[in-house]
């Protein structure tokens, strides 16, 4: 119980009352669909590593981001959700679409999707997996989020400590934002300043492969 | 100034002008003769001065204690007596001489400053064995004469000969200097001094407890130094260098400083009669030995050098009777003549353009064309045949005198074992030594057939200075006979009527024989087949056409000692013993398997051990690394999911190690 | 809600993007499985988030600030990894992970027309392609 004590010593005499009335064979109903929308999100999650269709897999992703997405409203936490929903299905899903048409990416099933370190890969994953579930629930079984009340994660209380507590780093991250706008274009230029001399390129690049 | 400062100033003067001459050699050329020639004489007038202040009284002695150095004390001392005084002014002659001498025979030399510095060196370095009184700081001087000799004799180091010849002189006296060392060491630790006066209080106190062993370690230290038997075998060789050298490095001074030693510790020998004894073994096989291989040489100055060997000798003959006096009485009058005969040899090799006494017998008129190194020579063969009333007479006849005083039984200083053999093998020596001189004379005076090359006449410096030296050769010894007993322990130096007529007479003898056989062997004419190499050019200087000459002997004869030359009277005298002879009775041959062939074979083993063995165990100490390193090489495949897999498998054990702690399971 | 189904969901999630990280070949699809460990993350965040800010009352509401950070955060990666991952393709024809070798010891680093067999072609066709875009 030590990693439970660490977390937060402070919760654990209402947690340890409140986990002696709810136990893991009697769910309520938020954690039955709790449960439900994470074993589709695990599921989408797993295809979306697995498949060997490139585009099915950002289409997965989609589906592991948003119910993602539920999780967070079955957590209370609104905002967070729908800027979930934002940013990740709306946007950086379909920046990954983007890439994978410019890369060229093939449209169907491509053999070689997975490299020849998958089975290493599997061995760590599993590994790290096994130590951090038991780990999670050897510290955690007891703990209970009471989640009746006023939701935790409504706009306006998030916006509330957003702009009360946490205004400076969300400057800082916009500077962060604004930096990282500035390198993709010029990582772009840069490649439409060799696209300009492209044909050199591939002629030397021709001449190298007859090599 | 008191004689003390004066015999300071003595051995110093030519040091400072070897140092200056070394400074100066290359930034002003112009100073560089008159920094080798007026240290010496100033150093010559000083070392007269001091020997007419002492006049054979009571030594000088002086010591200063520079610093105290361990149980037994090492001191600036000095000491002069007779011995040291006249051998002194015996030094800073022939070194005047031959500096003067160099300046001709040297004269288009490049190395001349340097070689001229370490003339001057050489020279401050004898003078400071002369003078020394405490024997470690002879040891010094010692041993900066063996370095002298080895540059010097190197000194054209370009031919392979003389390369080889320097480093052989240097590696056989040190073969001596070592147990010199120790038994040096030895003395001092039973006479709890350095200081020579000490030690000799302590040998009359029989205060040395093991008078034998260090008699026998100290001979061999001589008996590198003065070249004699078995450690002589450099001296021949070391006439690659050039004449000057040879005169006054292995004829007059250097060799005579072992002499010179066992005279100022005479005492201390002569409380071992064992040492005596093989003192006079030494002697006596050095001096008949050295004389017939003299008969079989070609090179004229190899025929000096081994008859170098021979006086020397007799030096030792007469020490090993106990008669330090005639042995430096010898030591001085032979210091002169020997001097004379190799200058006057350098200026016949000039003039001759070779050194073959073979190739000279073929000239004509040779003797034309060097008067001076004629006459000067014939009276410096004369004084070293002994004949009468030259000076090598009177000291020989010393010696001779000394041993038949021994065998006689008028002394108790020496076993009469000793006496016998030096009397018979000097007497023996005396029958070679006129028969080899003679065979020199005629073979390079008397040659007959084409004429010789005419090079105009010598330079001034180098004839005037023969006759400079012939004064002595003639006079010295008859003249200083009577005087010098004051000089030295007061005994009596006159030659005895008996081995004068027999000495005389065995010279005569051996004279008259090689003549008549020289008469037989010319008188063949038709055996008088063409032979000789003369040098490339003979309008060159004097050192450089030695050089030529010494460089081109063994391929114009096959052999460096000896030539195949039928017309040779010492071939016939000698007859079936000529061969040995030639090659020095094959001492070199058997140095050659005691030691060069032991190094070579134990220096080929370490290479093999380093190469192979030590070398393996490198490469596999190399092996382990390297396949580690290429096993690791292999990991580094440049795929990056790779690297990142190893880091996360190694993430989770961690922290899984870490939570087992942790939680304390 | 106990707590313990958020954190497993949250493990296995990043697991799953784990396992896509280091067996994907292609760098989108790598991409892709960074986004899901970073949502990953998040759920966690939001989660003990609002579990502390009941049972604590923990007014920062820092765990949310944060998740809502790392959603800005892993917008901006996506469009710098895909920049990155564009530039790649164009100067070496292909986006696989495992054939960008160039730190690889010995076999001097396979260029962009190394032995991948039809790189030179792709190489090639890219390059048509930049300069048809450019016309």
């Amino acid at each position: 119980m030590t990693l439970a004590a660490a977390a937060g010593t402070a919760a654990h005499a209402t947690t340890a009352t409140a986990a002696e009335t709810h136990g893991f064979l009697s769910p309520t109903g938020v954690e039955i669909a709790f449960l439900l929308v994470g074993l589709v999100t695990l599921g989408a999650a797993v295809i979306t590593v697995t498949t060997r269709q490139l585009v099915h897999a950002a289409l997965w992703l989609v589906v592991a981001l948003g119910g993602l997405a539920v999780e967070y409203l079955l957590l209370t936490a609104e905002f967070i959700a729908w800027v979930q929903v934002l940013i990740y299905v709306g946007s950086v899903v379909v920046l990954l679409l983007f890439g994978l048409m410019l890369t060229r990416a093939p449209i169907g099933r491509s053999p070689d999707a997975d490299s020849g370190n998958r089975w290493v890969a599997l061995a760590v994953s599993v590994a790290a997996a096994a130590a951090l579930v038991w780990v999670v629930v050897d510290a955690f079984r007891t703990t209970w989020i009471d989640l009746d009340g006023a939701p935790a994660g409504s706009t306006e209380v998030t916006g509330a400590s957003l702009f009360q507590h946490w205004v400076l780093p969300f400057e800082a991250l916009s500077v962060l934002l604004l930096a990282a706008l500035v390198g993709a274009i010029v990582l772009s230029r840069k490649a439409k300043a060799d696209a300009a001399t492209a044909p050199t390129t591939g002629t030397r690049r021709d001449t190298e492969g007859a090599r | 100034m008191t004689t003390t400062t004066l015999a300071v100033l003595v051995p110093l003067l030519p040091f400072l002008g070897a140092i200056a001459g070394l400074l100066l050699g290359r930034t002003a050329p112009g100073f560089v003769r008159p920094l080798a020639v007026l240290p010496t004489f100033v150093s010559l007038a000083l070392a007269a001065v001091v020997a007419a202040r002492q006049g054979g009284d009571g030594a000088v002695d002086a010591a200063t204690e520079l610093t105290p150095t361990g149980s037994v004390p090492v001191e600036l001392a000095l000491h002069v007596d007779g011995f040291a005084a006249l051998t002194a002014v015996l030094v800073t002659l022939v070194a005047g001489c031959v500096q003067i001498y160099s300046t001709g025979y040297l004269r288009d030399d490049p190395r001349y400053p340097s070689y001229a510095a370490l003339v001057s060196l050489f020279t401050s370095a004898m003078l400071l064995v002369v003078y020394s009184g405490d024997l470690m700081v002879l040891l010094v001087g010692w041993e900066v004469m063996g370095i002298c000799s080895y540059f010097l004799v190197g000194h054209y180091w370009e031919t392979p000969e003389a390369r080889a010849a320097s480093l052989k002189a240097f590696l056989v006296t040190k073969l001596g200097d070592v147990p010199f060392l120790i038994g040096l060491f030895a003395l001092a630790t039973d006479a709890g001094s350095f200081r020579i006066t000490r030690i000799l209080g302590a040998v009359a106190n029989g205060g040395i407890e093991h008078p034998t062993l260090i008699a026998l370690l100290l001979l061999a230290g001589v008996a590198g130094k003065s070249a004699q038997f078995p450690l002589h075998t450099w001296l021949p060789d070391a006439m690659a260098g050039p004449t000057p050298v040879s005169a006054l490095i292995h004829a007059a001074t250097m060799v005579a400083a072992g002499v010179y030693f066992v005279a100022r510790l005479l005492p201390l020998f002569e409380a071992s009669r064992a040492a005596m004894v093989v003192l006079a073994v030494m002697a006596a096989v050095t001096m008949a030995g050295s004389a017939l291989a003299a008969l079989a040489q070609d090179d004229i100055k190899r025929v000096l050098a081994y008859s170098t060997i021979g006086q020397l000798g007799y030096m030792t003959g007469a020490l090993a009777v106990a008669d330090r006096g005639a042995a430096v009485f010898h030591l001085l009058s032979h210091g002169a003549f020997k001097a004379l005969l190799f200058l006057a040899a350098g200026v016949i090799i000039h003039a001759a353009g070779t050194n073959s006494l073979a190739a000279m017998s073929r000239m004509g008129h040779l003797r034309d064309r060097v008067p001076d190194a004629y006459w000067t020579m014939t009276v410096a063969l004369l004084a070293l045949a002994a004949i009468p009333p030259f000076s090598g007479f009177f000291s020989k006849e010393a010696v001779l005198g000394v041993a038949e005083h021994v065998v006689t039984g008028h002394t108790e200083h020496a076993p009469a074992a000793a006496g016998w053999i030096v009397l018979l093998a000097g007497l023996v020596t005396a029958l070679f030594t006129a028969a080899y001189a003679t065979r020199l004379w005629l073979l390079a005076f008397r040659g007959q057939g084409t004429e010789a090359p005419d090079h105009g006449r010598q330079p001034l410096t180098m004839t005037v200075v023969l006759w400079v030296l012939a004064v002595p050769s003639l006079a010295f010894g008859g003249l200083a006979f009577r005087v010098l007993p004051d000089w030295f322990d007061g005994q009596d130096l006159t030659p005895t009527l008996t081995t004068s007529v027999l000495g005389t007479g065995v010279a005569l003898v051996g004279g008259i024989i090689t003549y008549a056989t020289w008469r037989h062997t010319t008188a063949h004419a038709a055996s008088r087949v063409p032979l000789g190499a003369v040098a490339a050019h003979p309008e060159g200087d004097a050192g450089l056409v030695e050089a030529e000459a010494i460089a081109s002997h063994e391929a114009a004869y096959g052999d460096i000692a000896s030539a195949a030359d039928p017309s040779d009277p010492g071939r016939l005298l000698l007859g079936p013993l000529h061969r040995h002879a030639a090659a020095g009775f094959h001492l070199d041959a058997v140095y050659t398997a005691l030691f060069v062939r032991p190094v070579r074979a134990g220096a080929s083993l370490v290479r093999f051990l380093d190469r192979e063995v030590v070398e393996t165990y490198v490469r596999g100490a190399g092996a382990l690394p390297r396949w580690l390193g290429a096993a690791v090489r292999r990991a580094q495949t440049g795929n990056l999911q790779t690297y990142v897999s190893a880091l996360l498998a190694g993430t989770v054990v961690l922290a899984v190690a870490v939570v087992l702690v942790a939680t304390g399971a | 809600m106990h707590l313990a189904y958020p954190a497993v969901l949250s493990a296995l999630l990043f697991c799953t993007g784990l396992y896509g990280v280091l067996a994907r070949r292609n760098a989108i699809l790598v991409l892709m499985s960074v986004e899901l460990m970073l949502n990953a993350v998040n759920l966690n965040l939001v989660a003990f988030d609002v579990w502390l800010s009941r049972a604590a009352e923990e007014t920062l509401h820092s765990g949310q600030a944060l998740a809502l950070f790392t959603i800005a955060i892993a917008a901006a990666e996506i469009g710098i990894g895909l920049a990155i991952v564009l530039a790649v393709y164009r100067n070496r024809g292909t986006s696989d992970i495992d054939r960008l070798r160039d730190t690889a010891e010995g076999h001097g680093g396979d260029g962009p027309d190394g032995d991948v067999p039809g790189g030179d072609a792709a190489a090639t066709r890219a390059a048509a392609e930049k300069a048809e875009a450019t016309a």
